[in-house]
């Protein structure tokens, strides 16, 4: 119970304060970059090396890279979403979503597994 | 483009929309360590990358842009598609940035104490991610 408050707490201290920070700049571009923050990483893998060791922790990055990859295209279906097909941001950002887990553990089940 | 601080955007954010974007970012750190627990570190390294803050901040944007121009006459509600399309692609180039610090924390964490592998690899994101950016800028610029 203490470990689940103690990564909700560090989580979302983390996603709040790199939220702030990408708040503070324009232009929209250059402060939609911190929506890719490593907020959650962060907090995750510090957890993860003092309670499950280094090993744990470097598959976890090893694994991320798939999950990047995906958000990557995940942002780009949105973006053309919202640009082109004029959704509105809840929609886009919501239908874009099996994306995201398709090209997550496909690129992870081809090149990682 | 020169990028500029401009605190008033933090001013427009309510107090609500602060907890929900630290609410859904708790949750989602709650629900990765979870995975990682049930289904071994390989599946839970995903949900790292997962974006689960991503739709309550696009619609935030869009809310604040809409707002912004609706307050000055303009068209709000296709401002603020637009400025959430904009967000979306800044997000994608800084995605680049996460799969580099992905690869760099994968090769620091063995060899490096926590604080230098996390701070490193951080510093990789905003550096490969900015690079990105700029590139982009140059681009458009050019052609």
């Amino acid at each position: 119970m203490s470990d689940a408050l103690a990564r909700f707490l560090i989580g979302g201290l983390v996603v709040s304060a790199f939220a702030t920070v990408g708040g503070l700049f324009k232009p929209v571009s250059f402060a939609g970059l911190f929506g890719a923050a490593p907020s959650v990483a962060l907090a995750t893998l510090a957890l993860a090396i003092s309670k499950d060791g280094k090993g744990f922790a470097g598959t976890e990055c090893r694994s991320m890279m798939a999950g990047a990859a995906g958000l990557c295209l995940y942002c780009i279906l949105v973006s053309q979403l919202l640009g082109r097909f004029r959704l509105s941001a809840l929609t886009a950002t919501l239908s874009a979503m099996p994306l995201w887990f398709l090209s997550a553990f496909g690129l992870w089940r081809i090149f990682l597994r | 483009m020169t990028i500029q601080v401009d605190p008033s955007g933090l001013k427009q954010t309510k107090w609500h929309e602060y907890a929900l974007r630290f609410v859904a970012g708790g949750i989602i750190t709650v629900v990765a360590g979870v995975i990682a627990r049930k289904w071994g570190p390989g599946i839970g390294g995903l949900f790292l990358a997962f974006p689960a803050i991503f739709p309550a901040s696009a619609t935030l944007i869009e809310k604040h842009e809409r707002q912004r121009k609706q307050a000055k006459g303009l068209h709000g509600a296709e401002r603020g598609t637009d400025a959430a399309a904009i967000d979306a692609l800044g997000a994608a180039m800084g995605s680049v940035g996460l799969v580099a610090f992905a690869g760099i924390c994968w090769w620091l964490i063995p060899r490096y104490p926590a604080p230098l592998a996390l701070g490193g690899a951080t510093v990789a994101w905003l550096l490969v991610a900015f690079s990105v950016w700029t590139i982009r800028q140059r681009r458009r610029r050019l052609f």
